[in-house]
C-alpha cells in the first residue's frame, strides 16, 4: 500500500515531467507492451500530460487480444457437447468467434464457468468426474507458470477428465516480430512489469542488442512509468540501447528461476498464431508431450474449424500500434464495449476498451 | 453474428447494457412516471391523499454469498429498498417482502435471513407488512432470491429528482466506497482471501432525514449501488443534461478496500456500495448539509468530491492524484479480476 502513495506523489510527477520536458527531442514513438500499462496510463491521465512529442502506442500486451480467432473458435466449437464443461478467464467470455461467443453459448445453456484462477479449473474436473475440463489457457509468462502448475498436479493426481487449450504467448519474440515488419518506427520500448519477473531482464537483451531499441521495464504506478519515460528519452537522447530496469523493487536481471524451470519441465516453446501479427516463431507454449493426455489440441478434433475474423475489426492494425483506436471506422460506433467486433474492446487491459472508457 | 435476442449476465451488472435492458422494457409499460428512472417512483394526486405524494419502489436480490462480512442478502433487501426511497427524499413506511427458496435451502439459514430482516427493519423504524414465499425445485434458483418493495411519504416542499442537477451544484459523497462489494468479493472461496472488509449494508433513511431538516434545497440523491460511484454520477450527468467533474483526492476510499482493488486490478469508482448517497445541492447549502450528516453515524465520513458544471454536458471527469484528467464512463459489464 505505500507504493501506492509513494508512486503517485504529486509532488514528485511534476519533478518528473519537467525532467522529462528538459529532455527537448524531436518526435519519438515510445510502445507500451503490456495492457496493465495501457490501463494504468489513462487512469492515472498521463498521456494528457506528456509534451506533443511523445507518441505513446500500444502494443501487444494484453493476452484476450492477441488470442487468434482460431483458439477462440476452438474453445467455442467444444460448447455445443453435454459432457464437457469449458472454464475461462471471464474476459474471454464476449469475445466474437467467427459465428458465436462463449457468452452467447453460455446464455444458450452451455456449461461455460468463470473461473479468477487456474487452480479452479482443475478443481471443477474433480469435482465432475464424469465430465470433461476444458480450460482456455491464455496468458503471458505469468499466468503461464500457474498452468504449469495445474497440470502437473493433475498429472499426480491421475485426472483423465483434465484438459487445457494452450494458447500461451511469450513477449519478447512479439517484440522481435513488430521490429522486424518495420509496419511502424519504435524508439523505445516500456517493457511489461509482471512479465518481467518471470523472465528477468536479461530477455530483453535481444531488442536492444540486434534490433538498438532502447527498453526500460517499467511499474505501475504513476511515477514509475513517468520515470520509465524519463529513462528511455535519455538513452534516445544519448543514442544509447541497453534494457534497463525502473522497476527494480521486483524484477531481476535473471528473473524468477522457479517459475522459468517449471515452464520448461511443462511446455515447448512452439510456434503461435498471434491476432495481428501472424504466426510467429518460437513465441508461444505447447505442452510437452509427456503432458499431451491434458493437451486439449491432442485429444479433441479441431480440423474442420474455418475462421474468419471480420475484416472491418482493426485490432490487428491496433495491436501492431499502426493504428490508434479511434481510427478504427467502428471504434465507437458499430464497435463498442457493449457490442464489440475484436478482443481488444472486449478485454478490460485491450486498446480500444481503454480508449473508449477513457478517453472518449 | 451479433445475436442480441439473449439476456446475459452482463445485463444484470448495472451498466450500460441494464440501462439498456431498462429503457427497453420502459417503452412497453409508457408511465411517464417510470421513464424518469428515479430510486422510486414519485406518486402525485392520489385521491384522498391531498397534496402529500407518495414513493414506491420494488427491487430484488440473488447476491452470492448470501452471508457476507458485514451482512446477508435480508439485511441487504431490506436497505436497498429503505434507500431507494430515501433517495427520492421520502420517509419510508412499510415494506413488502417476497422470498423464491430453493429446494434444500437451510431452514437454519432462511431462519438467520429473516431475523436479520426482522432487525434492519426494526432499527430504521420500517414495518414489513405483507409478504410472499414461494419454493422452487432444486436447480431453479440460486438458494435464495429476494424481492421487497416498499412505500414512503415525500414532504410537500421535497424535489428530489437525478434529473435536477444544476451548474454550481456542489457533489458530496457520504463515506469510503467500495467496502461492499470488496467484501463480497473476499468472502467468495475461490478467492482464498483473508480481509477484514466489512460491507457498508446500512438504512440511510435517517441520515436523509437529517439532511433534509437542513436544507430542503437537495436537488437529487443517489446511492452508488452496482455500478458504483461512476455509474451513479453517470446517471445524473446523463439525466439532467450537466456535466460532472470530481477529484479523486477527495473520494475516500479504506485501505483494505483499496489494496484488494489493486490486487484485482478494480477501480474503486465501480465497485458496488451499500451504505452511502451521494447528495447534489447548491453550493450555498453544502457546507451545511455536510455539517448535518456528519453528526449522523452513516455520514460521519462525508465530504464534497466535486461539483456540476456546464461543459461536457453528460460526461464525468475526474481530476487524478498526479494532477490528469481522464473521462469516468459508465460500468461497461461487470469488473473482472486481472489475468496477468
Amino acid at each position: 500500500m505505500k507504493y501506492i502513495k509513494k508512486f503517485n506523489n504529486p509532488e514528485q510527477v511534476k519533478k518528473l515531467l519537467t525532467g522529462i520536458n528538459s529532455l527537448s527531442l524531436g518526435k519519438v514513438n515510445l510502445m507500451e507492451v503490456c495492457g496493465t500499462h495501457t490501463v494504468a496510463m489513462f487512469r492515472h491521465g498521463i498521456r494528457g500530460m506528456l509534451p506533443d512529442n511523445i507518441n505513446i502506442l500500444s502494443g501487444p500486451g494484453c493476452p484476450v487480444c492477441v488470442t487468434s480467432q482460431k483458439d477462440i473458435d476452438k474453445i467455442i466449437s467444444l460448447t455445443g457437447k453435454k459432457d464437457i464443461i469449458i472454464a475461462t478467464f471471464g474476459d474471454m467470455i464476449k469475445v466474437p468467434g467467427t459465428i458465436s461467443s462463449l457468452g452467447e453459448e453460455k446464455a444458450k445453456g452451455a456449461d461455460i464457468r468463470v473461473v479468477y484462477s487456474p487452480n479452479e479449473s482443475l478443481c471443477i474436473a474433480r469435482n465432475n468426474p464424469g465430465k470433461k475440463v476444458v480450460f482456455m489457457a491464455i496468458g503471458f509468462e505469468t499466468t503461464s507458470p500457474l498452468i504449469a502448475l495445474c497440470v502437473q498436479d493433475a498429472g499426480r493426481e491421475g485426472l483423465k477428465n483434465y484438459f487445457v487449450l494452450c494458447s500461451h504467448k511469450l513477449v519478447v519474440p512479439a517484440m522481435s516480430a513488430l521490429l522486424e515488419t518495420k509496419d511502424v518506427h519504435i524508439d523505445g520500448f516500456i517493457c511489461p512489469g509482471h512479465v518481467s519477473i518471470t523472465v528477468g531482464a536479461d530477455a530483453y537483451n535481444i531488442i536492444a542488442e540486434k534490433y538498438g531499441v532502447p527498453c526500460v521495464i517499467a511499474g505501475f504506478e504513476a511515477s514509475d512509468i513517468l520515470q520509465s519515460i524519463y529513462m528511455l528519452l535519455k538513452q534516445i537522447k544519448e543514442r544509447s540501447n541497453i534494457v534497463e530496469v525502473q522497476y527494480s523493487r521486483v524484477v531481476s536481471c535473471r528473473g524468477n528461476r522457479t517459475s522459468q524451470q517449471l515452464l520448461s519441465a511443462v511446455f515447448t516453446v512452439a510456434d503461435a498464431q498471434w491476432r495481428g501479427l501472424g504466426t510467429i516463431p518460437c513465441s508461444g507454449l505447447k505442452l510437452r508431450k509427456e503432458y499431451s493426455p491434458f493437451d486439449a489440441d491432442e485429444n479433441f478434433d479441431f480440423t474442420n474449424i474455418k475462421s474468419r475474423e471480420n475484416p472491418a475489426c482493426s485490432c490487428g492494425a491496433v495491436l501492431r500500434g499502426v493504428k490508434k483506436p479511434p481510427e478504427c471506422k467502428m471504434f465507437g460506433k458499430a464497435c463498442t464495449p457493449e457490442n464489440p467486433y475484436g478482443p481488444c474492446m472486449v478485454s478490460t487491459e485491450g486498446a480500444c476498451s481503454a480508449y473508449y472508457k477513457y478517453s472518449r | 453474428m451479433k445475436n442480441k435476442k439473449i439476456i446475459t449476465l452482463a445485463h444484470g451488472s448495472g451498466g450500460k447494457l441494464s440501462s439498456a435492458l431498462i429503457k427497453g422494457i420502459l417503452k412497453s409499460f409508457r408511465s411517464p412516471i417510470l421513464k424518469k428512472l428515479d430510486d422510486s417512483a414519485v406518486l402525485e394526486g392520489i385521491p384522498s391523499c391531498g397534496k402529500g405524494r407518495l414513493a414506491f419502489t420494488t427491487d430484488s436480490y440473488v447476491i452470492n454469498p448470501i452471508f457476507f462480512p458485514g451482512g446477508d442478502i435480508g439485511k441487504l433487501a431490506v436497505c436497498g429498498t429503505i434507500n431507494d426511497l430515501s433517495m427520492v427524499g421520502a420517509i419510508p413506511m412499510y415494506l413488502s417482502v417476497s422470498a423464491i427458496i430453493e429446494e434444500g435451502f437451510s431452514m437454519n439459514d432462511l431462519n438467520k435471513i429473516i431475523i436479520s430482516m426482522a432487525l434492519t427493519a426494526k432499527k430504521a423504524g420500517v414495518e414489513i407488512v405483507t409478504g410472499d414465499t414461494k419454493v422452487v425445485g432444486r436447480g431453479n434458483a440460486d438458494k435464495l432470491f429476494i424481492n421487497t418493495s416498499g412505500i414512503g411519504i415525500i414532504g410537500e416542499s421535497v424535489r428530489i429528482s437525478s434529473s435536477n442537477a444544476k451548474p454550481g451544484d456542489m457533489i458530496i459523497l457520504s463515506g469510503a466506497i467500495a467496502d461492499h462489494g470488496m467484501a463480497v468479493i473476499s468472502s467468495r472461496k475461490e478467492f482464498g482471501f483473508k480481509t477484514t472488509i466489512k460491507s457498508d449494508c446500512a438504512p440511510l433513511n435517517k441520515l436523509v432525514m437529517a439532511m433534509l431538516k437542513t436544507s430542503r434545497n437537495i436537488h437529487v440523491m443517489r446511492d452508488p449501488t452496482r455500478g458504483g460511484l461512476a455509474s451513479a454520477l453517470n446517471e445524473i450527468a446523463e439525466n439532467s443534461k450537466v456535466g460532472i467533474e470530481i477529484n479523486e483526492k477527495d473520494i475516500p476510499v479504506n485501505k483494505q478496500a483499496r489494496g484488494l482493488c489493486e490486487m484485482l486490478g478494480f477501480d474503486p469508482l465501480y465497485v458496488a456500495n451499500e451504505g452511502k448517497l451521494i447528495a447534489v445541492a447548491p453550493r450555498k447549502d453544502s457546507l451545511r448539509i455536510l455539517a448535518a450528516m456528519k453528526k449522523v453515524s452513516e455520514g460521519k465520513n462525508a465530504v464534497v468530491i466535486g461539483e456540476v458544471v456546464s461543459s461536457h454536458q453528460k460526461k464525468v471527469l475526474l481530476n487524478t492524484v498526479i494532477g490528469g484528467k481522464r473521462i469516468v464512463d459508465m460500468l461497461s459489464g461487470e469488473q473482472l479480476p486481472r489475468i496477468c
